[in-house]
């Protein structure tokens, strides 16, 4: 298994540190290129977008970060992904422990057909929690009050989650997340589904979020990325229909100063 | 430019001539749900004039009566303790294999050309002729292994009976449970991966209890057809004249004789005389409502496990 330093003190001590280190990675489904040759880093305690047209490969590649595409059978990818300097897809590691490290919030809220408790609570017991109930109970309530949702479920732990409206439905995936205390937070444009009040909420929170955690966030919203970012990389298709890295830079830069053109066109509105 | 005073625009979408194809398609449609229906009822009230005599003047005891050679004696216990028996078999057997199988080719299998393969071989099981399970159930568990299954009845036994049918459903098993494993959405087991659960996590806390409605639902289907066949319980051996259960104990009672409702209906349907045909009426009326309560169950669980994603 793979120590990780993920004490407060450690992480302040080492801003900007990487946490990913992509070496010409390339994604297949079958025979099919999704995405080619990305090579690109992930810092520690930053939020990073990843915008481009729709089918550049942005969600795959995004998957490919907590091997979320090993569950589908065709898909393997070349090159590296390196955490922290290990690589992800190498012989000896597992994908469960990937995944507890690397958690992830999709684009649909999908909270289980389970009570907003066992929701939250269903990560740690998969992960061997040994506290006892009200240990556990603290635990739930430290995930939900970090995805801000504490206030406005707290007197109905109970109650089923699918009752929720989308927006809760969403922060409680990202109290689900969160409650196996991964470092990386991986969201698959998790606010696609959502109105501009709830939109708005989760990128509050997902600011928040990066006192403790990475952030690595799909998105189709321009807005999004240049209002919630640190970092944007832009990604479009190639002829062969492969993703492929246009650039990547301080989100402000891209927004403000593209270098390629058609990153500018792509921000402006003008393809895509 | 279109006319845009009030009165052509009214003109203009005030109904169109009177639509004969779409009344003539619609009645097409009533008439063949009527005809269904009808055909039904029709069914339903010859049975009942039939049964009317044996039930209006035995009633219970028509239930609780064992066979007989005179039909005013004549019951249908022991084909329904017999039915209950081989439906407990289906249970016991198809229903964790058949669960199991499905769970292995939803969750487990890799999409390739073999599984695939399997996937049409078990749908074209479930529609093979029952008579060919019989056939099966003749060869393989009377005479291949009437050793076990009725050492002293050349194998036709409760034990082959039960095994039978427990291969004629297990296919019906395995497809339901299938359909309702895929019905669980994949963002769910997807959502379960992302905390970081095992495979067998997943299914055992997710996808098995959120298709557990489903795959309910399918084997009590599948158990109601099982109820239902006739022709490979009397290839098999399922007693059609009168028999006395004289087993001694549970090893006995399996290798002993049995019948089942529908068998008794066969026979009796074959019998001489309007006596025996009113019996006939009345046993296929058992018949209708056990299934009737089976199908209902089915209906009811559906109804209140139903789950929206």
């Amino acid at each position: 298994m793979v120590q990780v330093a993920t004490t407060e003190r450690e992480r302040a001590e080492a801003p900007g540190e990487v946490v990913f280190d992509l070496q010409e990675l390339s994604c297949f489904y079958g025979s099919f290129r999704a995405v080619r040759e990305i090579s690109i880093q992930i810092r520690r305690n930053e939020i990073t977008a990843l915008i481009g047209p729709s089918g550049c490969g942005k969600s795959t590649l995004l998957r490919s970060f907590n091997r979320m595409n090993d569950l589908i059978d065709s898909a393997r990818v070349t090159g590296r992904i390196l955490y922290h300097g290990v690589d992800l897809y190498g012989p000896a590691i597992d994908p469960v422990e990937v995944r507890r490290r690397i958690g992830m919030v999709f684009q649909k809220p999908n909270p289980f057909p389970k009570s907003i408790y066992d929701n939250v609570a269903f990560g740690p017991k998969v992960a061997g929690f040994r506290g006892n109930r009200s240990e556990l109970d603290d635990l739930v309530e430290a995930s939900l009050r970090r995805a801000a949702l504490w206030d406005e479920v707290k007197d109905k732990l109970d109650q089923m989650a699918t009752a929720l409206s989308g927006g809760q439905q969403q922060r409680l995936c990202i109290a689900r997340a969160i409650a196996v205390e991964p470092e990386v937070i991986l969201m698959d444009e998790p606010c696609s589904a959502l109105d501009p009040v709830a939109t708005l909420k989760i990128e509050e929170l997902m600011r928040e979020l990066t006192e403790n955690y990475t952030i690595v966030i799909v998105t189709h919203n321009m807005q999004q990325a240049a209002r919630a970012s640190d970092v944007t990389a832009f990604l479009t298709m190639g002829d062969d229909r492969a993703g492929y890295l246009v650039e990547m830079n301080a989100t402000e830069e891209i927004f403000t100063r593209p270098a390629n053109r058609l990153t500018e066109d792509y921000i402006t509105g003008r393809f895509g | 430019m279109a006319v845009t005073t009030r009165d052509a625009v009214a003109r203009a979408l005030e109904g169109r001539r009177f639509d004969v194809r779409g009344y003539l398609f619609e009645g097409l449609l009533l008439l063949s749900l009527l005809i269904a229906l009808g055909i039904l009822v029709t069914l339903l009230t010859d049975v009942l004039i039939g049964a009317l005599p044996v039930v209006g003047e035995r009633g219970v005891d028509f239930v609780t009566s064992n066979m007989s050679a005179r039909a005013e004696r004549a019951g249908v216990l022991q084909g329904i303790t017999g039915s209950l028996s081989l439906m407990i078999f289906v249970v016991v057997l198809a229903f964790p294999t058949g669960v199991a199988a499905a769970v292995y080719l939803e969750e487990y299998a890799r999409d390739t050309p073999l599984t695939r393969f399997l996937n049409t071989v078990i749908r074209n099981l479930a529609g093979v002729p029952s008579i060919v399970y019989g056939l099966l159930g003749l060869a393989v568990f009377a005479v291949l292994l009437g050793g076990i299954t009725g050492p002293e009845r050349a194998g036709r036994s409760l034990m082959t009976g039960g095994l039978t049918l427990a291969i004629l459903v297990l296919p019906i098993v395995i497809i339901t449970s299938a359909e309702a494993l895929r019905a669980v959405p994949t963002t769910i087991r997807e959502a379960a991966f992302g905390v970081g659960a095992t495979r067998w996590e997943v299914i055992r806390s997710h996808v098995l209890p959120y298709a557990a409605p489903g795959i309910l639902t399918g084997t009590i289907l599948s158990l109601a057809r099982a109820f239902g066949e006739t022709a490979p319980l009397i290839m098999v051996g399922a007693v059609t004249g009168g028999f006395a259960f004289t087993a001694t104990g549970p090893v006995d009672a399996l290798q002993g004789p049995y019948t089942a409702l529908p068998t008794m209906i066969f026979s009796w349907a074959r019998q001489p005389g309007a006596e025996f045909r009113a019996n006939t009426s009345a046993a296929i009326l058992v018949l209708l409502v056990v299934l009737l309560i089976v199908n209902a169950t089915a209906v009811i669980l559906r109804n209140r496990y139903d789950r929206r994603w």
